[in-house]
């Protein structure tokens, strides 16, 4: 099993630095052809006799095939997009191959990441953008980072998949040919199988001995997308069926003889350590096995889950005070006096003069907040390890394969490469599967027990009250309008920094600002002559992380909010001043199709009130317009409309079910969620504290996939930031009031 | 020991009366449809039917319902031709699929109870049942279409 180089800060944060020191690199197509081999094939060790693998996704033996996946599905799809493009070039039918999760290994690194790693606009094709982003991927590469994260399934995948998959298929023929004695050229290859000139047909499992040993056909080609049998098509996702009959097996549902079953109770003051305990009660209670004392709780063994959630609830801890502030006014009275030079983030972007910018017209300005918010996956964070002399073997569902080991590792004084991961389906993630409060305290666990398979399940109580959360914002921003046109926009914000949390934790800090600060702030495409976006890092409140889009969540909130007071103050209609001021043509048409799917036609009057927001995220430009009603029983969402473009919409089907579901992630949260602090605890501790939305308030969606970028992009996140500026835009034009913080419904009441 | 039947089948479990049918499920039956989310009636992920009613199992102790018959999606009959199976697979509504066995089981119900809901009905019953992916629109569809399926006949 391959390792993980350490992550180096250079692999994550690719600086200018770099492109200025002149470090010569490749086009980007041409690195990522050549990534295929770089880091060799993972596959090859655990082949069995006359058994082929032509790269790190395709494994052929003489009773199967299997493709492997890459990228952890969390329920956005990946476990069927990824073997389909692989099948897509091989000729390949669904039913006609098996699917494997990828174990850790640096072949596996995420090529994806160089989008968002390279300071550069989205929309900026320019070939020092270009250069910038070859030099993030050859960082990649050198870190070997397997991650599944940051909507880049697809980005990653799209080229060297297919790439794997026509080379599969290439080297089959080439073996077949050999064969049969004719040219490569005079055969071809359908559903799974080798045809021959004279029509018969060889299949591919039969040919795997022997193209084991000839070398692959590594100048294979994808085909043109025109020549797609599945792919960019209506098709049926490969774990729908299993998924609907109740078949699939999540990390939870697993099963091993002679399995004892954990549940845990840790400091809610997040990351500190246990001071005393006192299990007298719990000890006598039925089918508890043992107690444990862990770093930052304690741990119950017992014969069914619910008895050892049960009797962890029963043991009394006391607990390390925690490092951030214990009440929740604390942490918002740390943001307001963040806004200082010492917590100075970066200053993304500037552009004219803001200073005389601001001074000239009508002055506009607005504070606005966001607050903690959790993730809270419907399947609770769990797993199941076992222990021994030799090291640790972990079940459990993780968007980072290799920090699961060294953290694991870590945790009970271990080689990273003594832990055996082995990826699981996942119920949800929306960020929570990148953290690894259960993968340390399983692994301390399943030390304590050796010998023993340990199921852990986190209770849904404490999977809340150890949920990293989403960070903290206040955006200050100001602008100025003059006759009928935008002048000015000086944003800024303070915010906890979830990505740099996250680096943190994995063991790879960063003394960089963090770039998810800037998300849905920086990257504006309105042509506002006086523009400047700056970040600052508030210090010392909640541990932070990433949550399902990550800093647009809160700045694309804050951002098109302000924008839309801008243009009211302007005088202008909020969807033509937004079409007239965008200055990139793609993103301008994406808004015009929006303009056109919901026939804007300004106010809609008698209580009803529609609003519109843009936001780019991920490279992902995604606008959306919500409609409302203020009804007796509060405001009711009636429709919104969705335009996102990804340059390909790889499986139609999914693409509109992943839209509507990041819609209805952004709205309701927006609507009723936070995470708030008290006594150093989060006092939410369900869903009835954390609703977000429910069918009853579920607006109809209609999406609408462009394919118009220039590069292929991801879609699991991009819907989500502009949902709540919308939804505030829209409330603002039913009923003029402005809602400038989440939840809303402290300010209006929904139906 | 308590007697109770799961899918038809007779089962003795060892365990407190006060023990959620859930758990005796899960970790005694090694039944796994019916999933854990939140244990306070909050979610719906672990809807099961005992005596054909849709029922949380994280709220039913098993003391409370021995002698009664629990059906959970391991034992739906004739699960493949299930009308609201199949419109869950046409129209293709698990994303990370979790919620979806609850779901399914509480959409029975309520087409037993109510063959042709309306969009208002369908809100009543259907809004204990959380989706975090947000399949809402899906499960909606699919219930009319089952509902349609089932008119046929």
């Amino acid at each position: 099993m391959g390792h993980m180089q350490p992550i180096s800060r250079r692999a994550f944060l690719v600086g200018s630095a770099a492109v200025a020191g002149g470090i010569a690199f490749g086009s980007y197509g041409e690195a990522h052809q050549a990534d295929l081999t770089s880091h060799g094939n993972p596959l090859t060790a655990g082949l069995g006799p006359n058994s082929a693998s032509f790269n790190p996704w395709v494994e052929i033996s003489p009773e199967k095939i299997t493709l492997i996946a890459q990228h952890a599905d969390i329920g956005q799809g990946v476990g069927s997009v990824q073997p389909i493009m692989i099948a897509e070039e091989m000729d390949l039918d669904p039913g006609q191959f098996e699917i494997r999760f990828a174990g850790p290994s640096p072949a596996y690194f995420n090529t994806g990441f160089a989008e968002e790693l390279a300071p550069f606009l989205a929309a900026d094709q320019s070939p020092a953008a270009e250069e910038a982003r070859a030099a993030a991927f050859d960082s990649l590469r050198n870190s070997g980072l397997q991650m599944t994260g940051g909507s880049s399934t697809v980005p990653d995948t799209y080229e060297k998949l297919r790439v794997a998959g026509a080379v599969a298929r290439e080297t089959l023929k080439a073996a077949a040919a050999k064969r049969a004695g004719v040219a490569i050229a005079d055969v071809r290859t359908q559903a799974g199988h080798v045809i021959l000139p004279d029509g018969s047909k060889i299949p591919y499992v039969e040919l795997a001995a022997e193209a084991s040993k000839i070398p692959p056909v590594l100048d294979a080609k994808p085909r043109d997308p025109s020549q797609w049998r599945i792919l960019g098509k209506p098709m049926t996702r490969l774990d729908v069926r299993s998924k609907a009959m109740g078949e699939l097996k999540f990390g939870i549902d697993m099963k091993m003889d002679g399995m004892l079953f954990a549940s845990v109770k840790l400091n809610p003051a997040k990351g500190q350590p246990l001071k005393s305990y006192n299990a007298s009660k719990a000890q006598s209670m039925p089918g508890v096995k043992k107690i444990l004392e862990i770093k930052n709780g304690v741990a119950v063994i017992a014969t069914n889950s619910w008895y050892a959630m049960k009797a962890v609830e029963a043991i009394d801890c006391k607990w390390a005070p925690s490092a951030y502030p214990p009440e929740q006014a604390d942490h918002w009275k740390n943001l307001e006096a963040s806004f200082k030079p010492q917590f100075l983030g970066k200053e993304w972007r500037k552009i004219g003069d803001i200073n005389a910018g601001l001074k000239d017209g009508t002055p506009i300005k607005a504070e606005y907040r966001a607050p903690y918010v959790a993730h809270q996956p419907l399947e609770p964070l769990n797993g199941v390890a076992i222990a021994s002399d030799k090291g640790l073997e972990i079940w459990v569902g993780h968007q980072s394969p290799q920090a699961v080991q060294s953290i694991a590792a870590a945790a009970i004084g271990i080689k990273p490469e003594q832990v055996i991961f082995q990826n699981q389906w996942v119920g949800g993630s929306f960020g929570h599967r990148l953290e690894f409060e259960n993968v340390r305290v399983l692994a301390e666990i399943a030390n304590q027990m050796r010998g023993t398979p340990i199921k852990l399940i986190f209770s849904r109580e404490e999977d809340f009250l150890q949920d990293i959360p989403r960070q903290i914002s206040v955006g200050r921003y100001t602008g100025s309008v003059k006759k009928g046109k935008i002048v000015a926009a000086d944003f800024k914000l303070a915010a906890t920094a979830p990505f740099k949390g996250l680096l943190e934790r994995m063991g790879a800090p960063s003394k960089d600002p963090d770039p998810q600060l800037a998300a849905g702030m920086w990257n504006m495409y309105y042509d506002i002559p006086n523009f400047r976006a700056t970040s600052y890092e508030a210090q010392g409140l909640s541990p932070c992380t990433t949550w399902r889009s990550v800093g647009a969540s809160t700045a694309g909130f804050f951002t098109e909010s302000f924008i839309d007071e801008l243009i009211h103050a302007a005088g202008l209609d909020p969807m033509k001043a937004r079409i007239e001021m965008c200055t990139v043509p793609t993103y301008r048409k994406l808004l015009e199709t929006l303009a056109e799917m919901s026939n804007w036609k300004g106010p809609l009057g008698k209580g009803k009130g529609r609003g519109v927001a843009f936001v780019e995220s991920f490279g992902t430009p995604t606008a959306e317009v919500v409609d409302v009603t203020m009804t007796e029983r509060g405001i009711r969402i009636d429709k919104v409309w969705v335009v996102a473009d990804v340059g390909k919409v790889m499986d139609p089907v999914n693409f509109e079910n992943q839209v509507q579901g990041g819609v209805i992630w952004g709205l309701g949260h927006a609507i009723n969620c936070e995470l708030t602090y008290a006594k150093g605890a989060a006092q939410q501790t369900n869903y009835n504290h954390h609703e977000a939305m429910r069918l009853y308030q579920c607006p109809v969606i209609e999406v609408r996939g462009l394919e118009n970028d220039p590069k292929v992009r991801g879609v699991g996140e991009p819907p989500v930031p502009p949902a709540a500026p919308a939804l505030a835009n829209a409330i603002f034009a039913a009923t003029g009031k402005r809602i400038r913080e989440m939840p809303f419904n402290k300010f209006i009441d929904f139906v | 020991m308590i007697e109770l039947t799961v899918n038809g089948t007779k089962h003795q479990v060892d365990v407190v009366p006060e023990m959620p049918l859930l758990w005796v499920l899960r970790d005694e039956l090694g039944l796994t449809s019916a999933k854990y989310g939140c244990g306070v009636a909050q979610c719906g992920a672990c809807t099961v039917h005992i005596d054909g009613k849709a029922v949380r199992s994280c709220q039913s102790r098993i003391g409370e319902i021995a002698g009664k018959s629990v059906v959970t999606m391991e034992g739906l009959q004739n699960k493949d031709t299930n009308p609201v199976v199949q419109a869950w697979i046409a129209h293709q509504v698990p994303q990370c699929g979790y919620c979806q066995t609850g779901q399914i089981m509480q959409t029975i119900s309520l087409l037993e109870h109510i063959p042709k809901p309306t969009d208002e009905q369908i809100d009543q019953v259907m809004s204990g049942n959380l989706c975090r992916c947000g399949t809402y629109p899906r499960i909606r569809t699919a219930i009319h279409a089952a509902a349609a399926k089932m008119a046929e006949k």
